[in-house]
C-alpha cells in the first residue's frame, strides 16, 4: 500500500504537487475567514478606496529609489575615494543612516526639522519655512536617504567588481577619472549594482507604509493609511489589513517579475550561448 | 636574420633617462636608460620579476617613476608625485602610446567594434557614426571582418588580442607598448597575434617595445633586444648577436632555459 502510494507520487510532477499545496493554504486560509465571520461585502464596498493609496505608494517609492540612487552614486564614489572629505562624509552618511531606525529618521525629516524651521523662523530666518516639509516630501526624503545608504554599500561593491586591468586598459587609452566611471567602471558595475538595488526597491514598497505614521493629508494618503482609514471608521481591521497586505503582495510579486526579467537582459554581453536560463 | 633594416637618423620617439622604481623597500628599476628610435622594434626579455614589465608601464605612467625622465614624441615628464598639470600630460602622453595587454583587458560590455573605437569617441571626442568606419577598417586589419558586433566573451584568446591591438591602434599612436601579449593564448592562437605584430611593424613601420618570451618573434621582427636582470638592462643589441652570441653569463644562462 505504501509502496504503491509512493511509486504514483514519483508520476506527479512537483509543480502539480507544489500548486496543491499552495490551494491547501489558502483553503485554510478561508475557512479561516469564514468562521471569524470575514466580511467579503465590506472588503468588495471598500478595496476601491484602499486601491486609491497605490499611486501614491508608488509615486513615494519612486521619488525615493531615484533620491537613493543618486545618495548611493555620491555616497559609493566618496567611500573609494583618496579625498578626505569625501570620504569622511560618506562615512559619516552610511554610519548613520544604517545605524538608526527608519522610524526615528522619518519624524526627524518631519517633526525634527520642522523644529529647526521654526525656531529658524521665530529668530526672523523667513527660510525656516522650507525646514518645514510636508508628510509626503518627509517620507520620500527618510525614505530616499535611508535606503542610499544602504546602497551606498552595494554600490561601492559593485563598482570594485570591477577588475583593476580594465581602469589600466581606460587609462592607457587617455581616459580620465570621469570617463573611466562613466564609459567602462559604471555600466560593468551596474550589471552587479541592479538586482540588489531591485531587492532594494521591491523592500521600499513595503517599507513606505511607515509613512502612513507621518498621516499624510487626504490627497496624498499611500495605501496603508488608506486601509487603516477605511478599517477604524467601520471596525473592519481584519478586512482593510487583508486588502492592504493583498496589494502589496501582488505589487512585490509584479515587480520581482520584472527585476527577473532585467536581470536577464542585462547579462548580455556576459553569457556564450544565446539561451536564457530560467530557475 | 632581421628582415626589416634598423632604423638609426633623426631624435629618439621614446627616451628613458636614469629610470628608477621603487615599490616600498623594493627597487624594481635601478637606473634605466633607454632610447627607441621611429619605427623600431625592441624586445625586453627577462625572467619574472626582474622588472621588464615594471620597465614598460612605467613608459606610460601606469606606474609611476619613483624618479627619472620620461620622454614620449617630445614630452618629457619626470618622476615621482603626481599634480594636476603633470596628470594632463600624462593623458596627453598616453594618447601617443597604445598598450597591449596579457590578459587583453577588453571592455566586456562593448562589441568588438565599440572597443575598437571607445579611446577615439570618449578621449578624442570623434562623433561615432565618424569613427566606425576607421573601427571597422581596424578590424579588418586584424583579421576580424566578420567580428564587429561580438561581444569579447564570443571570442577566442587570439581574436580578443586582435581587438586590443586594433583598440590601441584606433587612436593612432606613435609607439605602441605590449606587455606579454601572448603568454595567456593556447599555443595554436599564438601565430595569429605574432602575424598580426609582425604586420605592425614590417608594413607599417610601427614604433614597438615588446615584452615577450616569444624568441621566435624577437629573432624574426625586432631590431633590439634588452635582456633585463634585477631591474637593469644588463646586455643589448641586435637579435642576431643576442641570441647567438649573449656575452653577459646572466644572458646566457636565461637563453639556455627558455632555447
Amino acid at each position: 500500500m505504501r509502496e504503491s502510494l509512493s511509486q504514483a507520487s514519483l508520476r506527479v510532477p512537483f509543480r502539480v504537487k507544489l500548486a496543491v499545496v499552495w490551494l491547501g493554504i489558502f483553503g485554510v486560509l478561508s475557512i479561516l475567514f469564514a468562521l471569524v465571520h470575514f466580511d467579503l461585502p465590506w472588503m468588495r464596498q471598500h478595496y476601491l478606496f484602499i486601491l486609491r493609496g497605490l499611486p501614491y505608494t508608488l509615486i513615494i517609492c519612486a521619488f525615493s529609489i531615484a533620491l537613493a540612487i543618486v545618495l548611493a552614486l555620491l555616497g559609493s564614489l566618496g567611500r573609494i575615494s583618496r579625498n578626505p572629505v569625501a570620504y569622511g562624509v560618506s562615512g559619516f552618511y552610511v554610519s548613520f543612516f544604517r545605524g538608526t531606525p527608519l522610524i526615528v529618521q522619518l519624524f526627524l525629516w518631519y517633526l525634527g526639522l520642522a523644529q529647526v524651521g521654526s525656531n529658524l523662523m521665530a529668530q526672523g530666518h523667513s527660510w525656516g519655512h522650507w525646514l518645514i516639509l510636508d508628510a509626503f516630501v518627509a517620507g520620500i526624503l527618510a525614505l530616499g536617504f535611508n535606503y542610499g545608504s544602504y546602497m551606498t554599500e552595494i554600490f561601492r561593491a559593485g563598482i570594485q567588481s570591477v577588475g583593476h586591468g580594465q581602469h589600466e586598459a581606460a587609462y592607457a587609452l587617455g581616459m580620465s577619472y570621469r570617463q573611466l566611471m562613466r564609459r567602462v567602471v559604471l555600466p560593468q558595475a551596474f550589471r552587479v549594482i541592479i538586482p540588489p538595488t531591485g531587492n532594494e526597491f521591491i523592500a521600499m514598497l513595503k517599507d513606505s507604509a511607515l509613512v502612513s505614521f507621518l498621516g499624510t493629508s487626504l490627497t496624498t494618503m499611500e495605501l496603508f493609511r488608506r486601509a487603516q482609514l477605511a478599517g477604524k471608521q467601520d471596525f473592519r481591521y481584519l478586512e482593510a489589513l487583508i486588502l492592504a497586505a493583498a496589494m502589496y503582495w501582488a505589487l512585490t510579486s509584479v515587480f520581482s517579475y520584472f527585476q527577473g526579467r532585467l536581470e536577464r537582459r542585462l547579462s548580455k554581453g556576459y553569457v556564450r550561448e544565446l539561451r536564457v536560463y530560467t530557475h | 636574420m632581421s628582415s626589416v633594416s634598423t632604423p638609426t637618423d633623426g631624435r629618439p620617439l621614446v627616451r628613458l633617462e636614469n629610470l628608477r622604481k621603487r615599490f616600498g623597500p623594493l627597487e624594481v628599476l635601478k637606473g634605466i636608460n633607454l632610447d627607441v628610435m621611429p619605427g623600431e622594434v625592441i624586445v625586453l626579455f627577462g625572467r619574472s620579476g626582474s622588472g621588464k614589465s615594471t620597465l614598460l608601464r612605467c613608459i606610460n605612467f601606469l606606474e609611476d617613476p619613483t624618479s627619472g625622465v620620461v620622454e614620449v614624441d617630445g614630452i618629457r615628464l619626470a618622476g615621482g608625485h603626481r599634480t594636476h598639470g603633470k596628470r594632463e600630460m600624462i593623458r596627453k602622453l598616453r594618447m601617443r602610446t597604445g598598450m597591449v595587454f596579457q590578459d587583453f583587458a577588453l571592455f566586456p560590455h562593448m562589441s568588438a567594434l565599440d572597443n575598437v573605437i571607445e579611446g577615439i569617441v570618449t578621449v578624442k571626442g570623434i562623433r561615432r557614426d565618424v569613427a566606425e568606419p576607421t573601427g571597422r577598417h581596424l578590424l579588418d586589419q586584424v583579421g576580424l571582418q566578420d567580428k564587429y558586433d561580438e561581444y569579447p566573451i564570443r571570442l577566442s584568446g587570439g581574436q580578443k588580442q586582435r581587438v586590443a591591438i586594433a583598440r590601441a591602434l584606433a587612436m593612432n599612436p606613435k609607439v605602441m607598448l605590449f606587455d606579454e601579449p601572448t603568454s595567456a593564448l593556447d599555443p595554436e592562437l599564438i601565430g595569429e597575434v605574432l602575424a598580426v605584430m609582425k604586420g605592425l611593424a614590417t608594413e607599417m613601420q610601427m614604433t614597438m617595445v615588446v615584452v615577450t618570451h616569444e624568441m621566435g618573434f624577437a629573432r624574426e621582427v625586432s631590431h633590439r633586444m634588452c635582456f633585463i636582470h634585477d631591474g637593469e638592462i644588463v646586455e643589448e643589441g641586435p637579435p642576431s648577436r643576442i641570441l647567438n652570441d649573449p656575452q653577459d653569463a646572466r644572458t646566457k644562462r636565461f637563453l639556455e632555459a627558455v632555447l
